[in-house]
Order: C-alpha cells, then sequence, then structure tokens
C-alpha cells in the first residue's frame, strides 16, 4: 500500500488515510524523501485526522521523516492528531518535541508561511 | 464474540491485525475511544516485540467480567530467545533493535497491571490489563 503524496504549489500535502503498517511507513519515508528531492519543496504537510493509532515504531520514523526532510531543507507540519493518539503517545514517553505541529491542515499550511517567511 | 480470542504473530501484516482485535474487543466491552486507543497501542507493541525478537507467538485477549471487575486481559505469549534483564528492557529508551526503547516501558504505563516472565532460551510471557473504569 502507497500513501498519496499531492503537490500543491512549493508544498507538498499528505492526508494518510490508511491503516499504517511498518511496510507502508518505510515505503512513504522513502517516497516522502524522493518526492522532495525532485519536486524542490520547502514545506510538507502530514495530516493525521484519520490515523487512530501511532505506536513507537510509527511514532519513530515520523521523527525520522521531519528530521530527514529537514536536511534536505524541507519543513515539515504535522497536523490533525487526534486525542486518543496524543493521549497514547504521552504514555508512551513519546514527545515530539523538536516537531512542528498544528490543529489540522488549513493552520498547518499557516504554520509554514509563517516558518519560511513566504 | 467469544470471550476469549487469540491471534498468531507471525508475519508484519499480524501486528495490525492483532491491534484491529484488540481494537474491536475493547469497543465491545464499552470502553471509551481513549482507552481504546490506549489499548490498540499496547496490542501494536506486544505484537511487534514478539515478531522481531521470537519470530512468532500468540496474544490472547479474556473479558474479565465480575461482580468486582471489569476489564480485558490481554497475554503475550512467544518462544523466542527471551529477556535476560528484564529490569533494563522496562527502562525507556533501552532498545537492541534501534527502536525508542518505548514498547514496553509503554505498554506498562497504557495499561492497569502489567505482568511480565521470561527465560532465556524459553520465551516472554506478558499478561496485561485494563480495568473499565
Ligand atoms: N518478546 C521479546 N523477546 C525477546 N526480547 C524482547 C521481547 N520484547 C522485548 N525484548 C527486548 O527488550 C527490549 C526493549 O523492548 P521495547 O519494546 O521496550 O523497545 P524496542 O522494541 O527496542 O523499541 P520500540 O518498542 O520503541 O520500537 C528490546 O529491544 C528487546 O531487546
Ligand atoms: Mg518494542
Amino acid at each position: 500500500m502507497r500513501i498519496p503524496i499531492l503537490k500543491l504549489h512549493n508544498y507538498l500535502l499528505i492526508s494518510i488515510q490508511t491503516e499504517i503498517d511498518d511496510q507502508t511507513a518505510i515505503q512513504f519515508q522513502e517516497d516522502l524523501l524522493d518526492k522532495i528531492h525532485k519536486s524542490g519543496a520547502s514545506g510538507v504537510v502530514i495530516d493525521l485526522t484519520s490515523v487512530d493509532i501511532i505506536d513507537s515504531f510509527i511514532a519513530k520514523v515520523l521523527g525520522d521523516v521531519v528530521s530527514m526532510s529537514d536536511l534536505m531543507g524541507a519543513k515539515v507540519v504535522l497536523t490533525g492528531i487526534q486525542p486518543a493518539v496524543a493521549m497514547t503517545l504521552i504514555d508512551l514517553g513519546i514527545h515530539l518535541q523538536n516537531v512542528p505541529t498544528a490543529l489540522d491542515l488549513e493552520q498547518g499550511l499557516l504554520k509554514l508561511q509563517q516558518e519560511l517567511g513566504v | 464474540m467469544e470471550p476469549q480470542s487469540c491471534v498468531n504473530i507471525h508475519k508484519e501484516w499480524d501486528i495490525v491485525g492483532a491491534r484491529q482485535l484488540g481494537r474491536e474487543m475493547a469497543k465491545r466491552l464499552g470502553f471509551g475511544t481513549v482507552d481504546q486507543a490506549r489499548i490498540a497501542t499496547a496490542v501494536s507493541e506486544l505484537a511487534r516485540n514478539i515478531y522481531l525478537y521470537a519470530e512468532k507467538g500468540q496474544i490472547c485477549f479474556e473479558f474479565i467480567d465480575n461482580i468486582e471487575h471489569r476489564g480485558l486481559c490481554m497475554t503475550a505469549v512467544d518462544t523466542g530467545p527471551g529477556i535476560s534483564d528484564i529490569s533494563q528492557a522496562m527502562q525507556d529508551g533501552y532498545t537492541t533493535s534501534g527502536g525508542l526503547g518505548a514498547g514496553l516501558p509503554g505498554v506498562r504505563r497504557l495499561m492497569d497491571e502489567f505482568d511480565i516472565h521470561s527465560e532465556i532460551g524459553n520465551g516472554t510471557r506478558i499478561k496485561a490489563i485494563k480495568w473499565v473504569r
């Protein structure tokens, strides 16, 4: 299964709609870095509104995606994390402190524009 | 649904199957969305550990329903290599696989009761319970 990545102007938009298994997560990481490289996108929004579970593995992949994209010069914002998911992440001891987040896709795009000074 | 059901873990996709069954069982017992997510996450951690470290094993769910208690009990059993130092494995950040080392200590916090037995060469058995409040 592959997670679709959309391009909008200088940004890449991803809305995760499927249950994420490990293979899908790894594939997504590869696909996104590849797409950043090819498109020269400066910002990425990953919307997690439909995701009802983030375990330690998926959290690690998401955190890695943010750092790797950062290295490549693209800012990533995670949006729409469900309340129940936020609570389980804290129980897992995962704080995603260096990861920019926003309430929804729209706020995420605003945050990117602010961070990138567009 | 049967009061007890089990899933075998031997391929990666079984991790997804196990957490979906865990969530389904939690829903049937009347847990709210946050506890459903906690239970599904705990199942995911235990299933992944079985897959990663023991290659195969089983997770069983059981309803606890008596006058004093209502809850969901999960037991994860494998016949893998076992854990040599359990207190070390239970520490946040301890990992032998380049993970976050968040799984086992996380499961203990996500659930209300947690019990682990492991024997080198014989495998690991983890039992965890969440009570309906
Ligand atoms: N079923 C098991 N059989 C053998 N060893 C295990 C088992 N479960 C856990 N371990 C050992 O305990 C360590 C800690 O497990 P834990 O789940 O907390 O972290 P992790 O799996 O390394 O990383 P994460 O779960 O954050 O992805 C593992 O690295 C592994 O060495
Ligand atoms: Mg683990």
